[in-house]
């Protein structure tokens, strides 16, 4: 009945993290009453339970997750689309066009091979199939802007608490971003300087994600890449 | 030519102890387009290793419906031996990319993943005997850096037995000249022996004395897989 391990130190999978009962949170497994981890990252301990969060982790697609994607197949009524997940994701007709499927719909005309998608996550068919649906605002086809691809569990951390630190790097460089759940960040500025200082910042976030007081940090970096770029 | 004079100074090629590791070093996360990746140079071999996955399976029909099927590719690079060797998947390449399979798949939460596949590929850049041991234990740290859900890292160390002394690490010459070569992958926090391959003759306590040993070895070897992967994030670290 003990804990092995600070909270956010940096643990390792078969890592034993905890002896005894104890609710187990993301990232961990259960072996002979031992807790331990299964993924590299912090270890987080807290009310009753231990988890882990994810230094290195692919993305398990949630239902009313936002994500980008890009259109990999078109199929009879539906699109398959690539979103970086363990299986790829379905767009059906009637999600993209807000009307039923009819033979004389000339489905390539509406999303072809090769675009990009802002798409959530509507529904895990039996199959765990993500099902995609682009009605709505701020969703559907994306002609313009750069695609920035990081480690999905690192996305919370580009976030920030309640949007401070996307809010923070939008405001400071002047970009639009969609940020997908799935780690594609879609970056859409006034101009190729602005993409690129975002496409710096990100690289930063993701390779400082599990250090303390990133978004001053972040703030930092910004001002002297703008001062070094004038 | 007496007799005696052959027994006194029993060395090995490299001037090693009998249970003593070659030199390793190992760094994770070296590849940008692959999911993880790992280098590992265990005396004079250097292999790179990649992950990719878990994602969806193709041909589709090869998909297992209750898990994610695990792909390894072992692969000599034409360069990695003297003289040149053919390119093209030997025998023995696709023995060692079933070997690695077997020993990796236990550490794998595969079931988590159904209908997808992850795939391994650990590629040989310089060869010095011991190449499926370090490959295992490259690809290990690869599949750590994808952020695949494992049980425990696998480590692989082999003993062998030369001049009739049971030794630590073969390297090339002497696994080569020696009687045998008994490869070994073990999860050092399950406790588990994950492959175990012979190769030579042995008899029943000698071979008892390979697995002890490699063992020990792996549990060294474990140590550095950690530092390992712990080095990628560790510089930040000491910032905060």
């Amino acid at each position: 009945m003990s804990a092995c391990f600070e909270s956010r130190d940096l643990v390792i999978p078969g890592d034993v993290l905890y002896e005894g009962r104890i609710r187990t949170g993301d990232n961990t497994c259960r072996a002979e009453g031992k807790v331990c981890a299964t993924r590299i990252g912090l270890v987080n301990y807290g009310h009753g339970s231990v988890s882990v969060i994810a230094l290195e982790a692919g993305y398990n697609p949630l239902v009313g997750d936002l994500v980008v994607g890009e259109v990999i197949d078109i199929d009879l009524g539906h699109w398959i689309v690539d979103i970086d997940a363990s299986a790829e994701a379905v767009l059906n007709v009637p999600d993209a066009i807000d009307a039923p499927f009819r033979p004389d719909i000339v489905m390539p005309d509406i999303l072809d091979v090769g675009d990009t998608i802002v798409a959530k996550i509507v529904d895990l068919d039996r199959r765990r199939t993500p099902i995609l649906s682009i009605l709505g605002r701020g969703l559907g086809k994306m002609e313009e802007g750069l695609i920035i691809r990081i480690t999905p569990s690192k996305i919370p951390r580009l976030i920030g608490k309640k949007g401070s630190m996307v809010n923070m790097i939008l405001k400071e460089t002047g970009c639009m971003a969609v940020i997908g759940q799935n780690g594609r960040v879609l970056v859409q500025g006034r101009t190729r300087e602005q993409e690129e200082m975002v496409v710096n910042v990100v690289g930063k976030i993701e390779r400082e994600a599990h250090t303390t007081g990133l978004t001053n940090r972040i703030q930092e970096y910004i001002k002297q890449m703008k001062e070094g770029g004038n | 030519m007496s007799p005696r004079k052959k027994k006194v100074e029993w060395k090995r090629a490299d001037g090693r102890e009998l249970n003593e590791l070659r030199p390793i070093k190992i760094e994770s996360g070296i590849l940008p387009n692959a999911d993880g990746s790992a280098y590992i140079e265990m005396g004079r071999n250097k292999i790179i290793a990649g992950v990719f996955g878990p994602r969806e399976m193709h041909p589709k029909h090869l998909a297992k419906p209750h898990m994610a099927v695990l792909r390894c590719r072992y692969h000599m690079a034409p360069f990695s031996v003297d003289p040149r060797r053919s390119p093209a998947p030997s025998r023995r390449d696709n023995e060692i990319s079933r070997v690695m399979r077997y020993a990796l798949e236990p550490a794998i939460f595969l079931e988590r993943y159904p209908r997808s596949s992850i795939e391994v590929y650990a590629e040989v850049l310089q060869a010095d005997g011991g190449t499926r041991c370090a490959s295992i234990n490259a690809a290990t740290v690869a599949l750590v850096d994808a952020g695949i859900p494992m049980r425990d890292l696998v480590v692989a160390c082999a003993a062998g037995k030369m001049d009739g002394r049971i030794i630590l690490d073969l390297g090339d010459y002497e696994d080569k000249k020696g009687e045998a070569d008994v490869p070994v992958a073990y999860m050092p926090k399950l406790g588990k022996v994950t492959l175990l391959q012979m190769d030579g003759v042995l008899s029943a306590e000698e071979l008892e004395q390979c697995i002890d040993i490699s063992i020990e070895g792996c549990k060294q070897i474990y140590e550095m897989q950690r530092e390992a992967l712990k080095k990628k994030y560790g510089i930040e670290e000491e910032e905060t």
